[in-house]
This record gives structure tokens, C-alpha cells and sequence, in this order.
């Protein structure tokens, strides 16, 4: 592989935004300077040169659901999108709750155009009953563990996995085990297909209160406090779940939290339409809740954007509203919908996309910069101000379940380069 | 009523009061023709109608068949239980194969909130929404404005209180839209845990003591309670649910006599009705059925007959003209 050169580019990665030539050689930065030369040059003369982005939350469906996503797929939209690394959630079939199993990802990556990080289930099955072997998923490479769709509905199985895992930092190199969660109360929530308020009542529709989301949100921050654990907040929806967070980093608890891009810009009355694409899980919100969820992201309450990149085959979405499974695809639109939608500016973006979201999951050694010498090449190269059109048909994931079809926005990743190898070129895969 | 360039019915709310004066003029027209010796019309001969019922029903299904063959239309029988929807058959793919056999209309009747809607996103026949989980029922909401004008006349300022398992009825959802609609003024009467969670935006008041309204109601319309909401807690008892919501023999009595007494069936006696107040005179509830048959000739001709040419008035044989 020979070296490549990135020149004229401007480098925003937390450390100070700056003008700088960069020279990748041998999947690593070996220098950063001026008018540098390599056997590939990339002109980024007007474009942003960023570390590569960090999704805390995929689906990428395989193994068990390989019409709807592989990971092969599911990896070039992440590297289309700007990821160099994601975090793929537990509910494949079988469930990612062994070493085996995390292996068996591993194997599955191998032609990945990103770095797929496997998290793992903090129940076995994820069914709640049991705790999974956390010490031997933490020794197969694991950092983060979740039980992704279901949250740990029990506040006594939650709080010995948040004890249980503080003990396993010996075993992660002093990294703090971290348990995510989807946090909604099933006994309020379970029956639901949207946001309950306004739009259920008028539509005929059982709802998800946004008191389910708050009421696991405030146990855990207990819990947090009850067991000085580390809690990381997934996909963050209501604006009292907001304050809560906000409340709980004040107090100097080790809590963190996410948003997707589609609750920062899409709310409930979406589902008026009966369009089965608007189906999400936790469900759009209100108005109000999406102001506060981009407030939320914006004073750094909230500390990443993550996707929840939810493939669903055609024939899957083409159910009733009721029976339909939930989730929107989403990496390979993240950036855009945040540039087009946040007002926030680049440095903050990269923060949220980037530099928090490769802390929380334990891989900021290699992801999210600093642009350094000696560093690990995982980079994206983004035009800030390109306008292009969403068209689910065209994006690289194996469905199209995209919320912001016909969307026009602003943004678009030119280039991604991951440990060294440019597997994004001008906007297109290169395998 | 227009959705991919054909008619549907979908909601009460996509029908303004012109729409429904329009479709309550026709159900007249219609009721006349039942009467005759031979009660059937040549309107919608050559058309066909598919039945897609998803959910159990009796006597929606039953009025619907009724209506279509007094209009001479061909129907089209698709028995969910047995057929290819058990097998895993998606919604879509199963209403591509209806229509792949030609059909003009279909009649649709989901547990789901939204399918007929979704069913009209994927044909190009009309759609009639025969009602959807807990969203709406339009043609029941027709005929009872239908039952109610032809007691009441113009229903401008009626008070009409819609009573018992708001939450969880498509009917209550369709009526509280269509009397709104046509001036009157609706209250919810239910307690708590039987209203939706959210009133945002309805043309309604509500209350939860029956009492305070039941003095002064043009129409006390009752809508079926689930006997499994007790299981679910969302009241403690029936007796209890009855004692507070159900209209009793002394509610009954303090109804003005010119009061309507509806309910869309099938009943609960000795729930959300006293056994002995569904047989007075003022209660309708048989006529309401009656009239669902001419309510559905209307809309069924309405949306597959005239479409927007003048109506052949020998066919309606009511000597009525629609635009």
C-alpha cells in the first residue's frame, strides 16, 4: 500500500482547527506538516478534514437477518456515511452473549469498510433473567454492554451488572465497563407503536408515554449513584429525560448520553401518514422534545450522535403501523441530517460524531483524534456545503426504511479513510 | 376523499359538511328504494367489490353485502382466516393480488389502526374504510348522523354526549368528528381511564359524571364496553362502571322524551345500558342498523357509481342529483 498525502485541507479534531498537509503511511499518520507528498494525493483544498466518525448504535442484522442488512452492507453505508468504527448492537440471532458469538462477528467483518466493534448483552438472551459472562466478553474485546431494545427491566438484575461490571477494569486495560441502555418501563410501554399524546389519541394508536423513557432514566442515574457504575443513556427522546441527564452530570455521576438524527429533526405527527417508516423505537416525540434534544446535544448533555441504523426488509415495513417492526437505517445520512438540522458548528459536530462517542466506547486509541502523527489513519474528509437530495434507493443499505426520503440537505462525506486505506473515494465505496 | 387519484373513505375527517349533506341525501334516496317490492337498482352493476376483513364482524359485513347487492355490484369475498394472510402474507402483497383480479372497490376492516389507509396508498380502487383498530369507522359515523338528523332534523346546537370506553372506539372517534362537524355539541362522558391520553385538538368538552350532562342531551349515544377493560383495570368493576356510566332505568327517565337513545351495538344489557332502556321508544338502536344499509348504497355508489358526473337519476331512483 503506498502512502497517501491529503493537502490543503483544513483539520478539525478537538485540538485546534487548523490549515495542514497530512501523510498517511502504513494505516498511520506518519506526519503532519506543510506541502507534503505522498504516491496518492488528495487535494482537500475546501474541505474538512475530520477523524473518522464513531456510531455508538447499529443494527447491521447479521447473523440472523442478512435480507435485511449484512455487515458487509451495513459497513459501507457506515463508510459512506463518515465512520471509521461502529458499535453493532446484540440482537442478531444468536445473540451476542458469548465469546463465541463476538468471534463469529469478528469473522463476519472481514470485509467490513469500517471497524465493527461488537457490544455485548448484559442478560444472556436478553431476556433479563441472567447475567451474560461479562468477564469473558470483556477478555473477547467487549466494552460496552447493553441489552439493547428491551432495557434491563429489573432495578435489582441492574444494579448487580453495574457492580459487577465495575469489577472488570483489570481486564480492559483500566477502561470502565460501561452498560447502555434503552431506557423504557415495559409495563407503561409495552402495546405501544408511537409516541403516546396528541397524535395516538387522534389516530386511534396505543402510545408509548415519554414517562416510560424518564422513569428508567431516573432509576438508572440511582443506580449509578447506588453503585458509582458507568450508565451510558442510548437514543435520549424526551425532554425531562434530557434534564435528568443534565441533572446527573452535575452531580458528577459517570453518565453519559446519545441522540439519534432522526429525533432531532422529525416528531410524531410524522405518523399521520400511517407511514410505517415513521415506526421507531423509543417513538418520535413531540415538538418540544425535539428542541430539547438538540439543546441537549448542543450544551453537551448530551455527548453523542448515534444512529440506530435499523434495517427492515420492504416486505417487513409493508405491515400495518401495529404490526410493523420498528427502526429507520441511518449511517450514511447521520452527518448530513445533523449539519442540515443542529446548528451546531464543526468542531461541535465532530465532537458529537467523533471524539465522545470513540470515549464512551473504549476505542478513542485508535478512533476520534487527535490528527497526529503516529496515530491510527481513521479519517473522513467532508464538504460542508454540498446540497444533495435523500433517496433511500440510492443508499448502500440493503433496505431503504430512510425517514428523510426526498430530504434535501447539506453536507457530504468526499472521502474516508480507514486505518490507511482510502475505502471511500469521492463519495463512492471503493469495494 | 381523494387519495392517488381515486375515492376513498378513510375518516370522518375527510368529509367537510357539504360532503356529508351530500352523502346524507343520497342514504334517503336509498332508504326509499329498500322499501320498494323489489329493493334492488342497477347503479353498480358491472362493478366489483372485494371484502377484506381482517376482523370479525357480523353486522357490518352483513350491511355492507346488502348494500352492494341492492346496487347490483359484483362482490368479492377475501376470508382472512383461511387464506394466505395466515401464512405470513404481507398486507401489501395481499391487497396486489386482490387487485390483480380486478376489482373496482374494497371494503377493509383491520384490528390495526391506518391499514385502510395504507391498503389506499397500494391500489388504485377506492377504499372504504369499514373500520380500523381504535381510529375510525366512517360509515358508522354516517348512518348515525343519518338516524339522529332524521329525528332531530338539522342538528345545529343539539347537545349529544358520546358515553363509556372513549379510548379504545373508532366509533367514538368517528362521531365525536361527524356531530362536531354538523354543529352539535359533543361531550365525552367516560372515566379517565377510558379517555384517550390526549384531547388536543378534538371539537369536544368532556366530563366524567354522567349526571351533570344527562338532563340536558338531544342524544345520549352509548358505545359498547369491553368486558375485558376490567381485567386491564381500567375500572373495577362492571357493576361499578354501570352504577357510574351505564344509563340506568332513572337516567333514563330524566331524558327528555324527544331524546335519542343510540348505541352501534352489539349491546351489553345491564352494562353500559340498562336491559329494559334499550327497548323504549326513543331508543333507535334497530334503526340505526336499518339505516346502515341505505348509509353504505350512498357511499358505496358515491364512490364507485357516479364519481364526479351527474348521476343517472333512473338508476338512484330517488330523482337526485349529484355533483
Amino acid at each position: 500500500m503506498g502512502s497517501i498525502a491529503i493537502t490543503n485541507g483544513t483539520l478539525v479534531d478537538g485540538a485546534g482547527t487548523r490549515r495542514a498537509d497530512l501523510l498517511i503511511q502504513n494505516g498511520v499518520i506518519a506526519e503532519v506538516g506543510e506541502k507534503l507528498d505522498g504516491d496518492t494525493i488528495i487535494d482537500a483544498d475546501g474541505l474538512v478534514v475530520t477523524p473518522g466518525f464513531v456510531d455508538l448504535q447499529v443494527h447491521f442484522r447479521e447473523p440472523g437477518g442478512e435480507e435485511a442488512e449484512t455487515i458487509q452492507t451495513g459497513s459501507r453505508g457506515a463508510a459512506l456515511g463518515g465512520f471509521t468504527a461502529v458499535v453493532v448492537m446484540p440482537n442478531t440471532t444468536p445473540t451476542i452473549d458469548s465469546a463465541a458469538v463476538v468471534r463469529q462477528i469478528h469473522d463476519l467483518s472481514i470485509d467490513a469498510l469500517c471497524e465493527v466493534v461488537p457490544s455485548a448483552a448484559i442478560t444472556v438472551d436478553r431476556d433479563g433473567e441472567a447475567l451474560a459472562p461479562m468477564a469473558e466478553l470483556v477478555r473477547s474485546g467487549v466494552r460496552m454492554f447493553t441489552d439493547d431494545g428491551v432495557g434491563v427491566q429489573d432495578a435489582r438484575m441492574m444494579r448487580t451488572a453495574l457492580e459487577y461490571a465495575s469489577g472488570l477494569s483489570h481486564l480492559a486495560d483500566g477502561f470502565e465497563i460501561v452498560l447502555a441502555q434503552h431506557c423504557e418501563v415495559d409495563a407503561l410501554a409495552a402495546g405501544g407503536a408511537m409516541h403516546e399524546g396528541e397524535w395516538s389519541s387522534r389516530l386511534g394508536m396505543p402510545g408509548q408515554p415519554a414517562e416510560a423513557e424518564e422513569l428508567m432514566i431516573a432509576r438508572d442515574v440511582a443506580l449509578a449513584r447506588l453503585t458509582d457504575g458507568r450508565v451510558h443513556f442510548q437514543h435520549v427522546t424526551t425532554a425531562r429525560g434530557v434534564d435528568l441527564i443534565r441533572a446527573a452530570k452535575a452531580e458528577g455521576l459517570k453518565v453519559t448520553g446519545e441522540a439519534t438524527p432522526h429525533h432531532l429533526c422529525l416528531d410524531h405527527s410524522a405518523v399521520a401518514s400511517f407511514d410505517t417508516v415513521f415506526k421507531v423505537n423509543p417513538p418520535l416525540r413531540t415538538p418540544v422534545d425535539v428542541t430539547a434534544i438538540k439543546a441537549g446535544l448542543l450544551d453537551g448533555t448530551l455527548d453523542a450522535i448515534a444512529t440506530d441504523h435499523a434495517p427492515h426488509t420492504r416486505q417487513d415495513k409493508e405491515r400495518p403501523f401495529l404490526d410493523a417492526p420498528p427502526g429507520m437505517i441511518g449511517v450514511e445520512t447521520a452527518f448530513a441530517i445533523a449539519n442540515t438540522e443542529l446548528g451546531a458548528d464543526i468542531e461541535k459536530l465532530v465532537e458529537l460524531l467523533s471524539i465522545n462517542p470513540a470515549r464512551i466506547a473504549g476505542i478513542d486509541d485508535r478512533h476520534g483524534g487527535p490528527i497526529e502523527s503516529g496515530r491510527p489513519a481513521n479519517l473522513a474528509l467532508l464538504d460542508l456545503d454540498e446540497q444533495w437530495t435523500i433517496t433511500g434507493a440510492a443508499l448502500a443499505s440493503r433496505s431503504s426504511n430512510t425517514p428523510f426520503e426526498g430530504r434535501s440537505v447539506r453536507g457530504k462525506i468526499r472521502h474516508t479513510i480507514w486505518n490507511g486505506d482510502l475505502v471511500v473515494t469521492n463519495g463512492e465505496a471503493t469495494r | 376523499m381523494r387519495r392517488n387519484g381515486a375515492r376513498h373513505l378513510l375518516s370522518m375527517a375527510d368529509l367537510d359538511r357539504d360532503d356529508i349533506e351530500q352523502i346524507l341525501n343520497l342514504t334517503g334516496s336509498f332508504a326509499e328504494v329498500g322499501k320498494r317490492s323489489i329493493p334492488k337498482v342497477p347503479a353498480l352493476r358491472g362493478k366489483t367489490i372485494a371484502w377484506l376483513f381482517y376482523e370479525d364482524s357480523t353486522r357490518t359485513r352483513l350491511s355492507f353485502e346488502t348494500a352492494a347487492k341492492r346496487l347490483s355490484a359484483d362482490t368479492m369475498n377475501f376470508s382472512v382466516s383461511s387464506s394466505s394472510v395466515n401464512k405470513g402474507e404481507s398486507l401489501r402483497d395481499t391487497i396486489e393480488t386482490i387487485a390483480a383480479m380486478g376489482i373496482d372497490g374494497v371494503v377493509v376492516r383491520h384490528r390495526a389502526a391506518g391499514a385502510p389507509q395504507q391498503v389506499a396508498d397500494w391500489t388504485d380502487a377506492a377504499v372504504i374504510n369499514a373500520g380500523d383498530g381504535w381510529h375510525q369507522h366512517p360509515t358508522q359515523g354516517l348512518l348515525d348522523l343519518y338516524t339522529a338528523t332524521s329525528h332531530l332534523g338539522d342538528l345545529d346546537g343539539k347537545h349529544i354526549a358520546i358515553v363509556g370506553d372513549i379510548k379504545h372506539s373508532r366509533v367514538a372517534r368517528s362521531n365525536a368528528i361527524g356531530f362536531a362537524t354538523m354543529g352539535a355539541r359533543v361531550t365525552l362522558v367516560g372515566p379517565p381511564t377510558l379517555l384517550p391520553p390526549s384531547l388536543d385538538g378534538w371539537p369536544v368538552e368532556v366530563t366524567h359524571d354522567l349526571d351533570a350532562v344527562i338532563d340536558d342531551l338531544d342524544i345520549c349515544y352509548l358505545l359498547r364496553m369491553q368486558l375485558e377493560r376490567q381485567k386491564q383495570a381500567a375500572v373495577p368493576t362492571l357493576r361499578e362502571y354501570h352504577h357510574e356510566y351505564g344509563l340506568t332505568s332513572a337516567r333514563a327517565d330524566r331524558l327528555g322524551a324527544e331524546t335519542l337513545i343510540m348505541h352501534p351495538g352489539p349491546m351489553n344489557r345491564g352494562v353500559e345500558i340498562a336491559g329494559e332502556v334499550a327497548d323504549r321508544p326513543n331508543a333507535v338502536i334497530t334503526e340505526q342498523v336499518a339505516n346502515g344499509v341505505s348509509v353504505r348504497m350512498a357511499v358505496l355508489f358515491l364512490l364507485l357509481g357516479a364519481g364526479l358526473e351527474p348521476v343517472d337519476e333512473s338508476a338512484v331512483g330517488g330523482g337526485l342529483a349529484v355533483a
